[in-house]
């Protein structure tokens, strides 16, 4: 390269970037006046370890659209078409914030999601500072709404309310003495289980055992055998099903005879896929209230199942975020988070997960937390926790 | 470095160029961010945070030709040293300024804990011992959270301090001169200046007597001990340097994100950062510079390859997401077959790439 | 003492299984000089093969589960002979002649480009593996042992004997450490050394087979991204044997699946309960870098001597 070639590439650069610049101006005019387009956001991991859950959480949130498109919603007097932008932030805090940015470009109107907390706390920030609402459907970090953005709101029971649910089943309805805790050290894992020991410990439960794995582990055989030697009544993991379906086996095959108990992160059909025999029993929890009792809860599943397979775990909550997030706007008529937002926070909306309501951080109130249990072979409704209390 | 001579010869042109690049340089978020969207910004400052990082682990690998396949860690020391020192989650708000020297001594300080005893080692025995350092440091961020709170475990530190220039936080959008600067733009200016130099110093470094004998280690170790020069020394001191530029990109990265935590320092992210000197041309600054920014552009860009396949066959027929890593991988593999010496090799290493015919030359081992 | 016995057993199964692993790297190393980060993925697709293979089985006939663990092994085998074949000609053997890092790249990239293309066949998901054998556990001193878990022993030892004999006693063998020396020289003395450079790789690859499927059987799961760490951790445990030498690599990966099943034990009770199994990977490195700052190459790893 001489220096003539860098004078000339310089200057291509130059006129290229101006070239697009004006571009632009002329892209904004949208649909016919008495139609508006209403973009809604996602971001989940579609890449890498969770993809599995990443893609469910899109499907939930496509079902909601494409059923608010054919209904023929009108917001504000105006035809509402919605729009689905879903990116993917392969589970990374960097790559979130720079997938919100997207978003916060594209102009959308609210954002589904993070899926994680990870990457829903960075860029829960970015989101604030543009004034677009989020709504997470599975984040559960308490740290997310506690930041004091207007902005941010989930529909799932976070992780105190989950971790005391958890942990008030473990000692007063299984009646369990000594506990042994073994999380994956992710922010979710271990938040979880530190929300679990403390309520277990304020219940009068004894901590035998901490131990600790990582969110890529297979071999679980060496933290298992130092549990074993505690002899606890009752292992609670804190972690996703990935690690705890064939840890199951492991727990089989050296002998732990202990109750197995765990969060929502467990609670799908791969955990029993992946445990096989040695699921039988397992406990685990989901916030909200199941489906098939709530109106139209049913329908959904039918539904959901029929055109995106078995559900995998967070897509009905996709599905209620996105729904109270129109319910908000044709409330408001307006798709402006700023007009819109007020009415979110007021609103209560039946969903397929619960009654959804928010306080005044945007967590959700009333965070019911069902108990299941696998029997044969499938997660069993056992009974439903919390409310009001659950705070 | 033949082209800057042949700049210097015509002193007219070369203003001229550098008057455009500058220009092109200072316009740029404006550009980026009214054609393509501000996402575009970040992405650039990304680039410019990973140009930082690269020219770092270029001066351990392409200077002093020590294999570290832990760099990241340097990375995350700075990172997390900027994010407790000014957050809420010590209650202490140190400004920037301090922050930053701060951030890069005590990243350097690592620097010499990791060289100091793998100076014996060579080559893979090097590579994987700096792997297990950058390991090691990333588990210990994830749990001293227990039994005294020091790095909040996995929860990462939240809320982190932005940059604030004369108590405007950069973050926020500001008015310049009747113009809308968005924080990515404001943070883009702050990091080109840093960017400049560490250019500036790793320029120097090249042809100063420290960047001689660092060329010297890595062509012949022991001709270069004969030679007089205290390998110990001079091999600490690539190390120490660098590991503080790895230390600022952190402290940077801490206050543009607001939020760190462990899991952006993964092993994954050394290798990225090695791809980029390795791609652009190891131990050349152009080189890696390019590398740089095609790492951080190209699987932006790839994210548009869904909207292509909708131009093109009018509909999506394979995820754009399924498809982006594959592409970039494929990427990694054609670069290395056509242009192994990276795609912007320094004269010195091309020269001795094409006059070598039987004898392989080594990048890091003496041995051989 | 049970409970230290039982890590102990846990502890030889897991370092059995990187010890596998770890041969086709130390192989490869030996011969090229050349990081194969590739070969955790190899096996991974090992694995994938296998589970692909034993599930059409399943579904058609009745056979016994040894038999379609069987088939599934050969065919898997099979495959990744091949594909290691192609990934030696098509990324690798171009350059042969160019600075050291740049093959290191390369199997970045291919490493990446297994995954994405077995996410593509296989999808994203953890698979479950069938569970094609039954595991009968025995009891030694109050720990348990399943006749499977002594199985993976057995055969990595095997495995590594075989090795040795093949590098010591046969003619390939002889070409193999002689292009080890000096590819040059060894090609003067009429050693095709391409071709043999090929045969490592397909037997190192054919090793990531018999892992893969060893781990996805074993663990009862199967996932494109299960190559990565357990290439990783292979590689360590190469070069803490001494990268390049056989029995270092079984040496290698025996000591460092002990010292992790070990260290996740026994940190808490020694520490005083400061640390504990969360630093278990700290302390396999720690215990690596330690060896390393004391032996530079690896246990035993004389680099002179055969390195094949």
């Amino acid at each position: 390269m001489n220096q003539n070639l860098i004078v000339k590439f310089t200057l291509l650069a130059l006129a290229v970037s101006l070239a697009a610049c004006g571009k632009k101006e002329g892209a904004e005019s949208a649909a016919s006046s008495n139609e508006i387009v209403v973009k809604i956001g996602t971001a989940n991991p579609l890449t890498g370890t969770q993809a599995h859950l990443g893609k469910d959480n899109e499907n939930g949130i496509r079902m909601a659209i494409d059923e608010a498109n054919a209904k023929g919603i009108s917001i504000g007097g105006k035809k509402a078409k919605f729009v689905l932008i879903s990116e993917d932030d392969q589970a990374d805090p960097r790559q979130a914030t720079i997938v919100a940015q997207k978003m916060v470009d594209a102009n959308v109107s609210g954002v589904i999601g993070h899926m994680n907390s990870g990457t829903t706390i960075p860029a829960s920030r970015i989101y604030h500072d543009a004034g677009i609402v989020q709504i997470s459907p599975s984040a559960t970090n308490v740290t997310y709404t506690a930041q004091g953005f207007n902005t941010a709101f989930r529909v799932m029971a976070n992780d105190a309310q989950q971790g005391k649910a958890l942990a008030e089943f473990a000692t007063k309805n299984l009646n369990a003495k000594k506990i042994a805790i073994l999380d994956d050290r992710t922010a979710y894992g271990q938040g979880q289980a530190d929300q679990f020991e403390q309520v277990a410990k304020a219940n009068g439960g004894e901590i035998v055992a901490r131990e600790f794995t990582s969110d890529k582990a297979t071999d679980f055989m060496a933290v298992l055998t130092t549990i074993k030697g505690k002899k606890p009544d009752l292992l609670f993991f804190g972690g996703m099903d990935t690690q705890s379906g064939p840890m199951m086996k492991q727990i089989k095959s050296i002998g732990l005879e202990a109750k197995f108990l765990t969060g929502d992160g467990s609670s799908t059909p791969k955990f029993i896929q992946l445990g096989g025999d040695a699921a039988e029993g397992a406990y685990s929890s989901l916030p909200g209230v199941p489906t098939e009792k709530m109106p139209g809860g049913k329908a959904f599943a039918d539904k959901f199942t029929a055109k995106y397979g078995q559900i995998q775990l967070y897509a009905p909550y996709c599905y209620d975020a996105v729904n109270i997030m129109i319910a908000a706007m044709q409330k408001a008529g307006s798709a402006a988070p700023e007009k819109y937002l007020p009415e979110l926070g007021k609103l209560e909306y039946d969903g397929v997960t619960s009654k959804i309501r928010f306080d005044e951080k945007g967590d959700i109130k009333a965070g019911f937390v069902t108990i299941y249990q696998v029997k044969g072979g499938k997660w069993q409704p056992l009974e439903t926790l919390g409310g009001e209390a659950a705070k | 470095m033949s082209t800057w001579g042949k700049l210097k010869k015509d002193r007219r042109t070369a203003w001229v160029t550098f008057t455009l690049l500058a220009l092109l340089l200072a316009a740029l978020p404006f550009l980026v961010g009214a054609s393509l969207g501000n996402a575009w910004v970040r992405i650039i400052d990304f680039a410019l945070l990973y140009i930082m990082l690269a020219l770092g682990l270029n001066i351990v690998v392409g200077y002093a030709g020590l294999l570290d396949l832990g760099y990241v860690a340097f990375y995350a020391v700075g990172a997390y040293v900027y994010a407790l020192l000014a957050s809420p989650h010590f209650g202490l708000h140190l400004p920037f300024w301090t922050l930053l020297p701060l951030g890069a001594l005590v990243a350097a300080l690592f620097g010499v804990l990791l060289g100091a005893p793998t100076l014996r080692l060579r080559g893979d025995y090097l590579a994987i011992v700096t792997l297990g350092f950058g390991e090691i440091i990333r588990i210990f961020l994830n749990n001293l959270n227990a039994p005294v709170n020091i790095t909040n475990g996995p929860q990462g530190v939240n809320l982190i301090d932005p940059f604030s220039v004369a108590g405007h936080p950069l973050s926020q959008t500001m008015q310049v001169a009747g113009l809308e600067m968005t924080g990515a733009a404001a943070y883009y200016y702050l990091f080109l200046l840093l960017t400049l130099g560490i250019i500036f110093v790793s320029m120097r470094l090249q042809d100063s007597r420290i960047g001689r004998a660092w060329v010297a280690i890595r062509e012949d170790e022991v001709a270069a001990e004969a030679m007089g020069i205290n390998t110990r020394n001079v091999k600490l001191l690539a190390f120490a340097m660098g590991a503080s530029f790895g230390g600022v990109s952190g402290g940077l990265f801490a206050g543009f994100q607001g939020f760190v935590s462990p899991e952006s320092f993964t092993l994954m992210e050394s290798i990225m950062i090695l791809c980029m000197i390795v791609l652009g041309g190891m131990g050349n600054i152009p080189g890696v510079i390019l590398g740089a920014v095609l790492l951080t552009v190209l699987p932006e860009a790839l994210r548009y390859v869904g909207v292509l396949q909708e131009a093109l066959f009018g509909r999506v027929i394979v995820n754009p997401a399924d498809l982006r890593m594959l592409l970039f991988g494929l990427a990694l593999i054609l670069v290395m077959q056509f242009r192994p010496a990276g795609l912007l090799p320094s004269v010195q290493r091309r020269r001795e790439f094409s006059a070598q015919d039987g004898e392989q030359s080594s990048l890091y081992d003496a041995q051989h | 003492m049970d409970i230290f016995l039982q890590q102990l057993i846990n502890g030889l199964v897991l370092g059995s299984i990187y010890a596998l692993v770890a041969l086709g790297y130390t192989m490869v190393y030996g011969i090229l000089e050349l990081i194969n980060f590739a070969h955790g993925e190899v096996a991974m697709i090992g694995a994938m093969v296998c589970l692909a293979v034993a599930n059409t089985l399943l579904a058609q006939a009745g056979l016994p589960g040894a038999a379609v663990l069987g088939i599934g092994l050969l065919v898997a085998i099979g495959a990744c002979v091949l594909l290691g074949f192609a990934i030696e000609r098509v990324a690798y053997r171009p350059l042969r002649r160019a600075p050291r890092l740049a093959p290191l790249i390369t199997a970045i990239g291919v490493s990446i480009v297994l995954q994405n293309i077995a996410m593509m066949i296989w999808g994203k998901q953890y698979i479950p593996f069938p569970a094609l054998l039954t595991a009968t556990p025995l009891h030694i001193g109050g720990a348990t042992v399943t006749d499977v878990q002594i199985g993976i022993i057995l055969l990595s030892a095997l495995i590594m004997i075989a090795l040795v004999l093949l590098v010591q006693k046969t003619k390939l063998g002889r070409a193999m450490r002689a292009t080890a020396q000096s590819p040059e020289v060894a090609g003067l003395m009429g050693v095709d050394t391409n071709h043999v450079i090929s045969l490592t790789f397909m037997i190192g690859s054919a090793l990531a087979a018999i892992a893969g499927v060893m781990v996805s059987a074993y663990y009862g799961i199967a996932h494109y991204y299960m190559g990565f760490l357990l290439g990783l951790k292979a590689f360590s445990a190469a070069v803490l044997g001494g990268i390049g030498n056989i029995a270092g690599a079984m040496l290698g990966g025996l000591l460092l699946g002990v010292i992790e099943s070990l260290g996740a034990g026994y940190i808490g009770p020694l520490t005083g309960g400061v640390l504990g199994s969360n630093y278990q990977d700290v302390f396999a490195f720690f215990v690596l870098i330690l060896v390393l700052v004391f032996r530079p190459s690896g246990l035993l790893g004389e680099r002179v001597v055969e390195r094949a």
